[in-house]
């Protein structure tokens, strides 16, 4: 184990780069749905359990099958509705499970992204081979269900290594929404040496973070995300910034959260100079204007 | 070393489930369901009749509102016990006065312990859902299936001599099954169960002793998992519920499907002398709005079943 795996350079916020997005936009709004496939009965992982109760879990087993059921329509409409494609942290397997939602969202031209195979499938344990062989099936099985190129990785049920980015780099990916460290898109180094940044995706403000871990009012939801936008909106004016909206379709899609996150989404949507878009228009984005001076000034690759 | 080849095997990456209990289905895909008199949206309010021992064995985990403290934790046995002394009768004058009919799904401990109260909801005509024996006998998947068995049946042959109606409907303590649970539970005559979350309406559900019907009570809008879980005030509850009661009635309008409105709700919650006031705020604004149907689940899953192709 190492004291810190040395992924990026320290950067104080107050010399962040000037960045303006596409249209002089000043935050750049993604949202990412986490449409997920949880197992119901796992083969153990020796350093994590993948339910809290003895196997069959119904009730964690369900709470999650009702977003695929139930859920992922409504949040899918609501999207829609106010004009955000979704950037589809996705468990690969679910192009076998449930392909319907995959066409649903490639008729939206959302963009899919790795997030392992089942996230009930952890790396913890794996040797090299074994995790490249699940991130290189991830990556064929999002080009062979929806003809796109992965370019992003946010790890099965945030489990990593220490060679995880470098591996997906490898794989041909551009940009990782592991890294919780800034709100701005921020070169990270790999040992490919190939460009690879990291996207600001909010820990804080996911909803399984918020309801499950904090257990926060879904109101209350829709206040953070407008007191988040109002800062982030603020701030890019000196320098652009990223908000990230994690989702899914199992925590805010019940019916008595809608309503509070529709008038958030409607609010920051509202907005003028707001780009909004996807994951992987903001790496390349960054990468084609941004990703040479900041590594002249903060060194990466 | 590297992990257990295995585990980057993956039998089950097909279409469909992951197992063979219900198929893959999307809500918003199906035949749209309409419920009698052209209501929008089903209202079926569970209220538990529950039996906490004080001797919890917690195995395998500790039940949902057991005991917590060392023996004898008469703080939770004894606040427990409220709901069947005292909450109970607030919910049901809180109930009478919207005009919403409950369910009560109940341990069959109750009907050894409290003969009186299993008397009055019987007496009352309306339905009983067996509920296992009581809080501590979970069922999961470490449980011997000829254990789990003679649970089933000493629990439903308590209740259905205690009862008039049928009792045909289930609901597992800690809303938990083992992997034999459906089937046993089958076997026994049960026709619905409420154990399974993944949806906002009945589904047919496959067992080894022919179908069960899934009846989903929604946990997320559960007052114990609300209250308790996530530690929200009784108003907040509340404003929850009445948030999702406008958007399913909404959801109905604009799609023609029929939803379902499953409330969970704990006497011994709910009918606090600080709380019944929210219960009876929520059950007045459902029932001030037009297009709900109070049912009891019996109900709810034969309006189902007759719309089945």
């Amino acid at each position: 184990m190492r004291e810190d795996l040395g992924l990026y350079d320290y950067r104080p916020w107050d010399e962040r780069l000037p960045i303006r997005w596409p249209n002089g936009a000043r935050l750049a709004l993604w949202v990412a749905p986490n449409i997920e496939f949880y197992e119901l009965e796992p083969p153990a992982n020796p350093q994590r359990k993948a339910w809290p109760r003895p196997i069959p879990d119904i009730q964690g087993y369900g709470t999650r099958d009702y977003g695929n059921r139930v859920g992922h329509m409504r949040m899918m409409e609501l999207l829609d509705t106010y004009g955000v494609r979704g950037s589809i942290s996705l468990s690969v397997a679910l192009c076998e499970h449930h392909p319907e939602i995959i066409d649903l969202c490639a008729e939206r031209n959302w963009e899919f992204f790795s997030h392992g195979i089942y996230n009930t499938r952890y790396v913890y344990g794996m040797d090299e081979d074994q995790e490249r062989s699940v991130i290189e099936d991830s990556v064929r099985t999002i080009a062979k269900h929806t003809g796109q190129q992965c370019a992003g990785y946010l790890a099965p049920a945030l489990t990593h290594t220490e060679r995880t980015l470098d591996l997906f780099s490898e794989a041909g990916g551009l940009y990782t929404c592991d890294l919780f460290h800034d709100d701005q898109p921020t070169p990270v180094k790999v040992r490919s040496g190939k460009p690879f940044v990291s996207v600001p995706y909010s820990l804080e403000l996911n909803d399984t973070i918020v309801y499950v871990v904090n257990r926060v009012e879904p109101r209350r939801y829709g206040e953070m995300i407008r007191q988040a936008f109002d800062r982030l909106y603020r701030e890019g004016e000196q320098g652009g910034t990223v908000m990230c909206v994690p989702l899914h379709a199992y925590q805010v899609a019940h019916p008595h959260r809608m309503r509070a996150f529709e008038d958030a989404l409607a609010y920051v949507t509202g907005h003028s100079d707001v780009w909004v878009t996807t994951a992987r228009e903001i790496a390349k984005y960054y990468v084609e204007h941004y990703y040479d001076q900041a590594v002249a000034r903060w060194g990466a690759a | 070393m590297p992990l257990d080849p295995d585990y980057l095997k993956y039998p089950h990456r097909r279409y469909g489930m992951d197992h063979d209990r219900y198929e893959w289905s999307m809500l918003a895909r199906r035949k749209p369901v309409t419920w009698p008199g052209g209501a929008r949206v089903a209202l079926w309010v569970n209220l538990a009749v529950q039996f906490f021992p004080l001797n919890q064995s917690g195995r395998p985990f500790r039940p949902p509102g057991g005991m917590s403290t060392p023996y004898p934790d008469l703080r939770h046995f004894t606040l427990r016990d409220y709901g069947n002394r005292v909450g109970l009768y607030r919910c049901l004058e809180a109930l009478d006065a919207a005009a919403i009919t409950p369910t009560f799904s109940v341990n069959a401990a109750i009907a050894e312990k409290y003969p009186q109260l299993l008397d009055r909801l019987n007496r009352s005509g309306n339905e009983i859902l067996a509920s296992s024996w009581h809080m501590d006998t979970l069922h999961h998947g470490e449980l011997p299936r000829y254990e789990e068995e003679e649970l089933v049946q000493r629990s439903l042959e308590t209740l259905r001599a205690a009862v008039d109606a049928p009792v045909v409907g289930w609901l597992s303590p800690g809303r938990s099954q083992s992997g034999n649970t459906p089937d046993l539970l089958a076997a026994a005559g049960i026709r619905y169960m409420g154990d399974w979350i993944n949806d906002e309406l009945p589904y047919p559900f496959a067992t080894d002793y022919g179908e069960l019907i899934a009846l989903p009570l929604s946990l997320e809008l559960d007052d114990q998992f609300i209250i308790q879980n996530n530690l929200h005030s009784e108003w907040e509850y509340a404003d929850q519920v009445k948030d999702a009661c406008d958007y399913l009635l909404a959801e109905a309008e604009s799609t023609g499907q029929g939803r379902l409105l499953a409330l969970s709700v704990h006497p011994w919650l709910m009918g606090q002398p600080h709380r019944i006031a929210a219960l009876e705020s929520l059950l007045r604004h459902i029932s001030g709005k037009s297009g709900i149907w109070s049912a009891p689940a019996r109900d709810i899953v034969a309006a189902w079943e007759r719309q089945r192709v």
